[in-house]
């Protein structure tokens, strides 16, 4: 098992034909990943890496049965191509695109709030690398080659710390279910909790490791949910502890501007909730196994 | 992106916010002849800087003759000045802000922000203006008023009017606050605003209520629909460092350590200076080379770093997952020629084995690393050697 996608999902690719998306599509096809079509308003009809393009999401999803899509948008276009993937009743959209503005996205997460919980679309990004269920499917940017199939659930806001991450559980010889990433922006599609969740339902995944920084509230409920309601270890880390207060750390969501921002708040919240905390970056495979060992014993 | 007072107030006018009138300034002589064009026998001359807290610097001035405004706006021009928000370095005045002053009553906080637990606009109010929301956060809560704009409708006039009435106005004067706070949740929407500050919100005498003072921060990711806000832009207010590192699409904030960081993606930046220090040593800036890092990407990056006089070492850091690590290798050797102070290499993810050869092969002096802690102890170590041959 794994969770929200495998290799029978049926993918499609939103802005399809553009350089990246196609550099992308073609990764994900190589993986593993069941990509049925993709989308381009006005090349419908036409075939991109043998697969069939369509002018819309809605007319994608009724010729392919698509479930999930890979959105490859730019900033400008993102948010409406977030609603018509939820409008075309699509199970997930990941999209990658770094810079929508952030009220878009509070826009979008609004609109969503017109389907009932069961038909609502799950987003996952932006201003993610994407979705790996190892060995199965990937939905995203990231390299493939270094997660090694295990039972290991990964979740992160940032893209390199969930490729540091995948790259340690190997070393020690563990390897991953599936590896989220949640994406650095300051209002998400989808959050730690969400993906937590997923992970405690999965009965493949034995324990999560939950990978945070600097700026938003998102780690400290995440964190109360787990010592309330999950069997599973979690391993938590929060990056930016050496991050000065206000200024913005590359990622738009990535800054000190309340009280219980800052990653030693965080961190020390995560504690408090019970979770094993990585004291570095360098130690995510190492604190794992510990987990692993304390839940055994 | 911060904008100056003046230009905040430009745009709330266009809002039907109410103001005083003002004009800007650049010299001393400029700033006396707006005062004599503003009317009026009192007035404010204010430093135009990105920060708040500017009245307690020496900031804001109240004149009463066309000579004090001089004056004033003379000892404020071409000066750095300190606040608690800018740090020691301070931010240098180029512009002042001549207001028409008047007397008022009462001194009221509007503040709005974009709320990331709620995913919403939060809509800020107390009757206790003047003083800094945070303090108030701390020391009374209970006189902080709130409202949470529905996004599918935006503010309503009745959410406006119980903050309004819950700063303890009479309905005259709530019936012109409610004005004020429509137009700034319509200016904040619509200029794609992350935070709006009116502090204060004054009330007169005869029942008006004005915005004294206005602070506006925009979304960076917005831009692309804001050329008017975009070309409110003042460089001379940012670090020199950073405005470069922005036009080369980079990002980059400088720190007070002596190890140069280079690295993708933005947590592995800011967990690679965090291990440097779990390590023993300081990093000296954050900087994210981002998905693409081309050989003259690489190169702005190694020109952005040695920027900083203090710098010792240089690390680089790179997990490629787009990347591959033999470009970068490429781009990183032919920067590294000539370098004059320690380089340290960690290369990992896609084709990390060529890329790792090119380094071996370059015949510099670079130091390799396989694990993020072995790269940020090397990186110590060679800071603290440099610094001892230099006798620092």
């Amino acid at each position: 098992m794994s969770i929200l996608i495998d290799e029978k999902t049926p993918v499609i690719v939103q802005g399809f034909t553009g350089d990246k998306a196609t550099f992308h599509a073609k990764e994900m096809i190589e993986y593993g990943t069941h990509v049925v079509g993709g989308v381009t308003p006005g090349k419908g009809g036409q075939k991109h890496l043998d697969r069939p393009v369509f002018n819309t999401v809605k007319a994608a999803v009724d010729a392919t049965g698509a479930r999930a899509s890979l959105a490859f948008v730019p900033p400008p276009f993102a948010a409406d191509a977030l609603m018509e993937a939820a409008d075309a009743g699509l199970e997930l959209v990941c999209i990658i695109t770094d810079g929508i503005p952030a009220q878009d996205m509070m826009r979008v997460k609004r609109y969503l709030m017109r389907y009932p919980k069961e038909k609502r679309t799950t987003i996952v990004g932006p201003n993610c690398a994407g979705i790996i269920s190892a060995g199965k499917a990937m939905l995203g940017i990231m390299p493939g080659h270094i997660y090694q199939r295990g039972s290991i659930g990964i979740v992160s806001r940032s893209g390199t710390l969930g490729y540091e991450a995948a790259e340690q559980l190997r070393e020690v010889g563990l390897g991953v279910t599936t590896s989220v990433g949640i994406g650095g922006d300051p209002i998400n599609g989808s959050s730690f909790l969400d993906h937590l969740v997923r992970f405690e339902n999965d009965p493949e995944t034995e324990a999560v490791i939950m990978i945070g920084e600097i700026g938003g509230p998102q780690e400290a409920e995440a964190a109360e949910w787990v010592s309330k309601n999950m069997s599973k270890p979690v391993v938590g880390y929060v990056a930016g502890l050496t991050a000065p207060k206000g200024r913005r750390m590359g990622h738009a969501g990535a800054i000190i501007s309340a009280t219980g921002d800052s990653a030693a708040e965080k961190s020390e919240i995560m504690k408090s909730f019970g979770l094993l905390v990585a004291p570095s970056a360098n130690d995510f495979g190492k604190t794992v196994l510990e987990a692993l060992k304390r839940k055994a014993a | 992106m911060d904008i100056h007072e003046y230009q905040a107030k430009e745009i709330l006018a266009k809002y039907g916010v109410t103001v005083q009138p003002g004009r800007v300034a650049y010299t001393p002589e400029q700033a006396a002849f707006a005062a004599t064009e503003l009317g009026g026998w009192h007035w404010a001359v204010k430093a135009q800087i990105h920060s708040g807290a500017r009245g307690k610097a020496g900031g804001v001035k109240l004149c009463k003759t066309y000579h004090d405004v001089q004056e004033a706006a003379g000892s404020m021009i071409g000066k750095r000045l300190v606040t608690h928000q800018t740090g020691p370095e301070g931010k240098l005045c180029e512009r002042v802000y001549i207001e028409v002053a008047e007397a008022f009553e009462k001194e009221l906080y509007l503040g709005f922000v974009l709320d990331r637990k709620a995913e919403r606009i939060r809509v800020i109010a107390s009757a206790e203006g003047g003083m800094e929301i945070e303090e108030l956060a701390q020391t009374a809560p209970e006189k902080i008023l709130q409202q949470i704009v529905e996004p599918a409708v935006g503010l309503q006039a009745f959410q406006a009017r119980e903050l309004a009435f819950g700063m303890g106005l009479n309905i005259k004067q709530v019936q012109r606050a409610v004005s004020i706070i429509m137009g700034c949740y319509r200016a904040f929407r619509e200029k794609d605003a992350t935070m709006l500050e009116i502090n204060p919100m004054v009330v007169t005498k005869d029942d008006r209520v004005i915005a004294l003072d206005a602070k506006m921060s925009f979304d960076d990711n917005a831009m692309f629909r804001l050329p008017d806000i975009s070309e409110m832009r003042d460089l001379a207010q940012e670090d020199p460092r950073e405005a470069e590192a922005s036009q080369h699409n980079l990002n980059y904030v400088g720190l007070e350590g002596d190890i140069g960081c280079i690295i993708n993606g933005a947590g592995l930046a800011m967990a690679t200076m965090d291990t440097i220090k779990y390590a023993g040593g300081e990093p000296a800036n954050f900087l994210d080379v981002g998905g693409g890092a081309s050989p003259e990407r690489v190169a702005v990056a190694f020109k952005l770093v040695l920027s900083d006089p203090n710098v010792s070492a240089i690390l680089v850091n790179i997990f490629a997952g787009i990347n591959r690590c033999d470009w970068i290798a490429e781009g990183v050797v032919a920067a590294a020629k000539g370098l004059q102070v320690p380089l340290i290499v960690r290369l990992v993810g896609t084709n990390y084995i060529e890329g790792r050869k090119i380094i071996e092969n370059s015949g510099l002096p670079i130091i390799g690393a396989e694990t993020l802690l072995e790269a940020c102890q090397k990186a110590v170590a060679a800071a603290k050697e440099h610094r001892a041959k230099l006798g620092k």
